[in-house]
């Protein structure tokens, strides 16, 4: 058995069910965006219309959140794989972490303004 | 008919540093023998070229190498299988060199004594006379008692190549499922809580590196999806 905190689940099984769920949800935002380009005559109306939709705004925080719980599992992972010195790997987690919080809070802020 | 070898050669007490060397063995033309045979006739013109080896036919594990870049046993394969002008010698990757084609299995055993390789009985059912396992039972441990420990797929596992210390790598994995689905085990849960974390088995991407040089032709990959599963279902 081997402990961590540094990543976000509690176990390895819950690392994997987060990561895999996460993934599944970024997958289907995708596949509808590209949808959406592809069936619609997309312009600044139709743009600002389907971020109106409640429906919309909650799916775009959910994915919001599934892409930070899938950066900070994911990124660790890659970064105790590659990147051994523990002082240069929490910088870089802790940056890659940030970065994926500025997203969330970001789009927090542009979907209120909606 | 000509062979060329480039073997790496280290001794630490007098190399400062690994390098390659080239040898040349002579076979009769149209013959095929093993890399193992090769290797003990070059060691009769080199007596300073080390390397492990026992049973020479593929069952007790010792003669791991890297072959033209693909890990296997030395004893069971054939020259005629390794293409190219010169047949690349090098010892296993990943962990630590002692010396030539010998290296330190220690971190390998570590992972493997990790998984507690023995069957656990609480004793609280039991038999008359002996565990006895059905049919079905005992076809469940088959694709996995086989493994002879030689190393060659958790040294081909990047996994197991970043983490050594953490990840429990293929050939453990493999040990670990057969015991855990044994029916005569009742450590499961016991076991199961020992691998659930981000590492022992997680770390596992399915490479499947373990599977494509396995020499007895196991698939750990399928052993570890199989351990995922029950981790799975245990939280779930």
């Amino acid at each position: 058995m081997v402990n961590n905190a540094a990543t976000l689940g509690r176990s390895g099984v819950h690392d994997f069910i987060i990561i895999r769920v996460a993934g599944i949800n970024l997958a289907l935002y995708a596949i509808f965006l590209l949808g959406f380009f592809l069936t619609n005559d997309v312009n600044y109306l139709s743009w600002k219309s389907l971020f109106s939709n409640l429906g919309m705004q909650v799916f775009t925080i959910i994915t919001l959140l599934s892409l930070l719980a899938h950066v900070w599992i994911g990124m660790w992972q890659v970064l105790t794989d590659y990147v051994k010195p523990v002082g240069l790997r929490f910088i870089l987690q802790l940056a890659l972490n940030a970065a994926a919080f500025s997203y969330v809070i970001a789009g927090l802020v542009i979907l209120w303004r909606v | 008919m000509k062979k060329v070898f480039s073997i790496y050669r280290y001794n630490p007490d007098v190399d400062a540093k690994p390098y390659m060397k080239d040898y040349t063995l002579e076979l009769e033309d149209g013959s095929d023998i093993m890399v193992l045979d090769a290797l003990i006739l070059l060691k009769e013109q080199d007596p300073t070229l080390s390397f492990r080896r026992s049973c020479r036919e593929g069952v007790c594990g010792s003669d791991g190498v890297n072959m033209n870049g693909k890990n296997g046993l030395a004893c069971i394969t054939p020259l005629s299988h390794l293409q190219g002008e010169k047949i690349v010698l090098r010892p296993l990757p990943g962990l630590p060199v002692i010396r030539d084609l010998i290296i330190d299995m220690s971190q390998f055993y570590t992972q493997y004594e990790k998984i507690k390789p023995y069957l656990i009985n609480d004793g609280k059912e039991q038999p008359a006379r002996e565990h006895l396992q059905s049919i079905e039972e005992r076809d469940k441990l088959d694709g996995l008692y086989e493994c002879i420990l030689c190393a060659c797929c958790s040294t081909a596992c990047p996994s197991f190549w970043w983490n050594p210390d953490k990840f429990i790598g293929p050939s453990g994995l493999l040990h670990a499922y057969r015991f855990l689905i044994d029916s005569r085990d009742t450590a499961t849960d016991e076991r199961l809580s020992e691998l659930d974390d981000a590492f022992s088995v997680f770390r596992c991407h399915g490479i499947m590196n373990c599977v494509s040089v396995c020499p007895k032709g196991l698939n750990p990959t399928k052993a570890i999806g199989h351990i995922k599963s029950m981790l799975l279902n245990r939280a779930v």
